[in-house]
Order: structure tokens, then sequence, then C-alpha cells
């Protein structure tokens, strides 16, 4: 009898609780939906939307662009290189007004797309038509100018005289992030008359340290943990989630080690780790998709490249977060100065893997 | 990689169980057992789609209030889902065709599995034979200018030797020296996927004028003739001949008779004086050549250069097609169909009900999953008769 008794409370009490579970919201305006005839398309690469580095980033400028401006928003994840040419095909049908596609893998499937549909207009980022095509807007970053300063201010970090870093795979978006890094570091050594070394990469060799794809954060922590036995205390991972494992070295280190993330502000991406970063070479994808999208919206697209350098803003170091109080005041001053001469030529980043203008 | 493991637990049916009397054909019966696997799998993805779904999360946050709106938010949600799955795959001449496009390179890689099997090999090693092929037949397609036909056939048979080599190095070694295909064709795909990283960087194979790995496009000449508008080429049509060619080697041919006694019993087979070792060879150049094949319809089939990515999940995925075709050359082309449909549908389904894309990959989990444990569908679906050696062929593949 009891049993039945605390039953009927439980399922009365339940009843309740579900009851008293609001009620039904009333329909609500959404804001904004001056455009929403207007498609803004993407298409991923195999990494996924949800990859915590370009194409999440790409993404956010995405739906940056849909808020702001209330457009509707489609998107298409590629599983494959096999997919692209389907996921590029399927967004021309769905009458897209612009497609944006995140990374050099779509080069082809865009350049393909594009030339059969004059009147849609393409974004890529990372890559560029090997000729110019009328409709294909060619989004770049100069990631070598802010990794410069990254370098420089690792240099000045350092109190062993060795910093380190090492990539993902062996290619230009890639390694234009360590040859920046590594002549950072060389004019460091040239203005103070010090020697700091650089390893895991050699920017005359073109030759360094690589974890061989951007998935195996082991294999990040492996090579991060190389690095750190020969003497590297702050470490510069250039290899999307598999760096995730450099930073997991660095923050086992207890302080010893410190490191600086890339793509985005990791102390936002990845804040777990917000205690060993000095800093991050933020590359402005989102900011450089949504400006795209938003100049179809306006009626003022154009296919000239788009560059991210330091002085438009498409790459600059992020905020230093914890490290605020413990870098010296004339080191951040010294940052600014580097800054200000990149922009002004005063100081030329020479990597050969940057960006031109066409 | 987890189609493995999934693959393992292939439970053999007890001896002794009474079998409930059926009259049913075996096939028939394999048939509703599958049919019933997907059935359930839809019903799994299903309940993903409700629980993934913004509109039903919204309708349960006012669950007391309205409960029906729950219902039919769930109800439009997983309709909506599957409509454009369906129609993705199927709707028409030019899904239909996408359909046929994904299907080709998994019923020959399904095929290499499953010639494999019936040997008493597990073939996990169909990417790294894809990816040889690949890289030969792509060699061939770009770096050679030759007129159109003779170029094409250059080019397959290529792809095929690549593969050919790639697998019977493993029957090779099992037929020599003992080493377990399983661990040497794992080890050998590793190899494919680095030597291919590694000749991406060469001059030979990057493309001029581009810095990230990427081969140039194999010449026209060497390209398989496409049917219409459409994405679907001459290579399907291979993958079909190729079945109706191990359905003849293994069924009409006296190798083929040899290849499946040493599957089913390798000791009986010695003792009756057939060569253990030779069957092994044969099978997997066979099988490799089968994937070798699989590589070719990849880049000349499709206008895919050769990159990192070339082999995408192919090779693995033709094991769980292998299973589920039950490792016959019927079955496997029903299932790499099958395969190929959802791969197209789902990429339709994300576009309109912006489904994620791993749905389909989970439907198809799910689908192998039950298919390899038939008790499990039995006990849900209790009218399915007994079926007779269910999973033996599966199972067999670990006692080589």
């Amino acid at each position: 009898m009891k049993k039945y008794v605390r039953g009927t409370a439980i399922v009365g009490v339940l009843t309740l609780a579900v009851a008293a579970c609001g009620s039904k919201p009333t329909e609500e305006n959404a804001g904004g939906s001056a455009n929403k005839d207007f498609k803004a398309c993407m298409v991923s690469d195999s990494g996924g939307f949800d990859d915590k580095s370009f194409n999440q980033t790409s993404y956010k400028g995405l739906q940056d662009a849909v808020k702001e401006k209330g457009l509707t928003e489609v998107k298409a994840e590629s599983k494959s290189d096999n997919d692209y040419p389907t996921n590029m095909t399927a967004m021309v049908s769905a009458k897209c007004n612009i497609i944006v596609s995140v990374g050099f893998k779509l080069e082809d499937a865009t350049d393909k797309a594009a030339q059969a549909n004059p009147s849609i207009k393409f974004a890529i980022v990372d890559s560029a038509p090997a000729k110019p095509i009328e409709n294909v807007k060619p989004l770049a970053f100069n990631t070598a100018q802010s990794s410069f300063q990254a370098g420089y201010l690792a240099a000045a970090m350092s109190k062993s005289g060795k910093v380190g870093t090492f990539g993902g795979l062996k290619i230009p978006t890639v390694t234009i992030f360590m040859d920046g890094f590594a002549e950072g570091v060389r004019y460091y050594n040239t203005q103070k008359s010090k020697n700091v070394q650089v390893l895991g990469w050699d920017d005359a060799k073109q030759a360094g340290l690589f974890t061989g794809d951007f998935e195996d954060k082991a294999k990040g922590q492996n090579n991060a943990q190389n690095l750190i036995t020969q003497g590297a205390d702050v470490i510069f991972p250039v290899a999307g989630p598999s760096g995730l494992g450099g930073l997991q070295a660095a923050k086992a280190s207890n302080g010893k080690v410190n490191a600086i993330w890339v793509d985005t502000d990791g102390c936002e991406s990845a804040a777990e780790y917000c205690s060993v970063l000095l800093t991050s070479v933020a590359k402005g994808m989102d900011v450089a998709v949504k400006d795209a999208i938003v100049s179809v919206v306006d009626n003022k697209f154009d296919n000239t490249q788009f560059i991210g350098t330091l002085e438009n803003g498409g790459t600059k170091l992020a905020p230093f977060h914890e490290f605020d109080s413990k870098i010296p005041a004339d080191v951040k001053s010294e940052l600014d100065q580097i800054k200000t001469d990149i922009i002004s030529g005063k100081i030329t980043v020479q990597s050969k893997v940057q960006p031109k203008a066409s | 990689m987890s189609t493995e493991t999934e693959a393992a637990p292939a439970p053999v049916p007890p001896a002794k169980e009474p079998e409930r009397r059926s009259g049913l054909p075996s096939w028939a019966v394999q048939g509703l057992v599958s049919l019933s696997a997907i059935v359930l799998a839809l019903l799994v993805g299903a309940i993903l789609i409700i629980v993934g779904d913004e509109q039903v999360q919204k309708a349960v946050g006012y669950f007391g209030a309205a409960p029906m709106d729950t219902v039919s938010a769930a109800l439009s949600a997983v309709g909506e889902a599957y409509k454009s799955l369906a129609v993705g795959a199927l709707g028409g001449w030019t899904p239909i065709s996408e359909s046929l496009t994904q299907a080709t390179p998994l019923i020959c890689g399904g095929l290499a599995v499953s010639l494999a099997f019936r040997t008493g090999l597990f073939n996990i090693g169909a990417q790294g034979q894809l990816i040889a092929g690949a890289i030969l037949a792509s060699y061939v397609g770009f770096a050679w200018h030759l007129p159109p036909v003779l170029h094409l056939v250059l080019a397959i048979v290529a792809g095929l030797v690549g593969g050919a080599i790639w697998g019977g190095v493993v029957g090779l070694l099992k037929a020599r020296t003992g080493a377990h295909e399983v661990i040497v064709t794992i080890m050998l795909n590793y190899v494919a996927i680095y030597l291919l990283a590694w000749l991406l960087t060469t001059k030979t194979f990057q493309r001029p004028g581009r810095t990230d790995p990427i081969s140039p496009i194999v010449d026209n000449n060497a390209q398989y003739p496409k049917f219409g508008d459409t994405r679907l080429h001459l290579g399907f049509v291979l993958a079909l001949v190729a079945a109706v060619f191990v359905w003849w080697l293994l069924n009409r041919s006296t190798i083929g008779f040899e290849l499946r006694a040493v599957g089913a019993n390798a000791d009986a087979s010695r003792t009756a004086g057939m060569s253990v070792g030779r069957a092994y060879v044969i099978a997997m150049v066979v099988a490799g050549a089968l994937a070798g094949l699989a590589g070719t319809q990849q880049v000349l089939g499709t206008d895919l250069p050769l990159t990192d990515g070339v082999a995408a999940s192919v090779g693995f995925d033709a094991i769980t097609v292998a299973l589920l075709g039950r490792g016959t050359p019927l079955g496997t082309v029903l299932a790499g169909l099958l395969f190929g449909a959802l791969n197209a549908g789902g990429l339709q389904m994300q576009l309109i009900t912006q489904t994620p894309l791993t749905l389909t990959t989970v439907l198809q989990a799910v689908i192998v999953l039950f298919v390899a444990a038939p008790a499990l569908v039995r006990s849900i679906f209790r009218f399915l008769p007994k079926e007779r050696g269910a999973g033996a062929v599966l199972a067999k593949g670990w006692n080589g």
C-alpha cells in the first residue's frame, strides 16, 4: 500500500513540475529579416565546421554577416574530398547569392563552379585561382607579419635563449607563420645583440618539425616535448587541433614553458590553456568572410584579392590576457614599434610564401 | 576505423539450437534480416534527429502546456530529414546518377574485401591498395599524353597493377612466412598514405604553380567518359563487370573453387592437395586489383586530382559494404548502392534540413551492427525465421 501512495505522489509531483515548466511562447518576429531572400552559403573542407580552427572561424564570419544583414544561411559540410564538387553543385542549385569555400582543397571545385555560373559570386579562404576569375574573390592572410611580432615577443620572454615551433603539414599556409616567427626572433637578436635560437624551423632551408596532420594531439604533444627537452621555453605550435597537444606539454611544465597560439585568440577558443599563452597570432578569417558577404549584399563585390595585414587588422597579435602584467612595458612598446615599422615598410618581412597582391 | 571493431564480434550462431523451419530460401532470410536492420537503423537515426532538432527542443520546454507540439515537431523533423534524404538519393535522374557515382568505388572496394573474405582473409588494406592504384593511374593519366581510348586503357591497367602489387605483397607474405594479413594490410595502409604524402611534395607529382599537395588533373583522354550532364561515368559499368567477374571466378572457375575451399577450411584443402599459399596470393592479387580499380574511379572518374584525401574513407567503408553484402558479389553491389545512396542523400539532407552529415555515417554503422548481430535483429523482429549459417562468412576471416 505504502508503495502505491509513494508512486502516486511522485506522479503528482512530476505532473505539477511539467505543467509549471513554462507556457507556450507566442510567435515572435525575428528582427532584421530585411534580406531573407539573400542566401549566403558556405562549403567546408573535410575538417568540418567544428574544427576549432579555420573552418569554424570562417563559419563565424558567415553567421556574423547573416545576423547583421538578416540573410538566410545555408551551409554544407564535406566529409571527404569526394564531396567538394557535389556540395558545390548543390549550392549552385540552391540558388545561393554568394558561396564561400573554406580552404585551398576546394580551389578546383570553386573555379569550375564559378566559371559555369558567372551570376553567382564566390569567395575562397586561403587560396586563389591560378588566373583571376571575374566572380571569385580570394581571401588571403599575411600572417608572417603578426608572427614576426610573436617571434620577437617569444625571444624577449625566453629565459633559456631557445624558442621552438612546429607545424601540421609543410604547406604555405602553415610555414608562413613559422617563417615570420623565425624572422622576428632574428630581428630581436640583431636589435639586442643576443643569440636566441629557433628550434623546429630553419627558414633559410625551409625545413623543420611537423606532426604530419592537424588532428592528432598526441603527436603535437610529442613534438612540443621534444622541443622542451632541447631547451626551448616558448613553444609556437602551428598545427590546428594537433597543436593543442603542444599547449598540454607547456601546461605540464608548471610555468617553465609558455606558448603562443595561432589562428584564433587561444584564451577564447582553448580557454583551459590561457595560463600558458603569452598571446596568439590571430587570423581574421571571420572578418574577411563577413566583409566579402556584406559586399555582395551591398552590391560592392569585386574580385581583387583581400590580403589580411597588420595594417587592415586582417591579422594581429591577440591580447596578452594573463601575461599582461608580466610582459615588460618596453617590450610592449617595441612590439607596437614593430607593427608601425612593418606597416610603413621600414621592416620588410622576407618570407617567400607571403600572399602577393595580384 | 570503427568498422573493424563492429566486425569483430560477429557471432557464429550456436549450432545445437533447434532450427525454426521457415521454408524460405536462405537468401530471402538474409534479405529480410538486412531489411530489418535498415528499418532499425532508420529508427535509431530518427531518435537522433529528434534529440538534435531545435524546434523539438523548444517545444519540449513547454511540454506540459502543449504536449502535441513536441510530437508534431518531432514528426516533422524526422519526416523532413528522411524526405530530403530520399529525394537527394532517388528523386530524379541527377540524384540517382549522384548515388551511382558515390556507389562506384564502394562496390569495387567492397568486392576486394569480399573476395578475400571468401578465401578466409580479412583484407583491411583496401585503402592502401586503392591509394597505390590511384597513384599509378593518375601518373599515367597526367604525365603521358596518348590518343583517346589507348590512354584510358593504359591508365586503368596501371591502376589495376598498382593495387595488385600492394595486395599481392600481403598474399605473398602470408603464404611464405605466415605473417597475419590483418597486421600487414594495416601497416601497408600507412605506407601508402605516407608514400602518397611524400610523392605530392615532389616535382613529378605536384601541380606546377601550386604550393599545396595536389597533382595535375589527368588528361581528357584518360578520363572515364561521362553519361550526359552528370558525374556518372563509365567506371560504374566497370564496377558491375567486376562484380560479374568475381561471381564467375568464385562460382564457375576451378581457381574460385580452390579459393572457397581454402576459405572454408585451409587444413582440409591442404590435405586434399590444394596449394593454400597459391590461393592466398591469387586472392590478394585479385583483391588488390579490384581496390586499384576503385582507385582509378577516384582519379579518372570524378575530376579529382591526386591529393592526400584522394581515397577519402572508401577503403574502410568497403569493409562495411562487404559485411553488409555477406561476402557475395550481388550482395556487395546492393550494399554499395545503398551506401552510395545514403552518401548522396546525406549531402542533400544537410543542405535542406541542415541535418549534420554524420547522421548518414551513423545510419551506415548501425545497419552493419545489426547485420553483424542477426540474433539481435531476430530478438526484436520475432517473426524472422532462423538464418542458416549466418555470419559464418563474416567470422571466418579471423580464422585464416
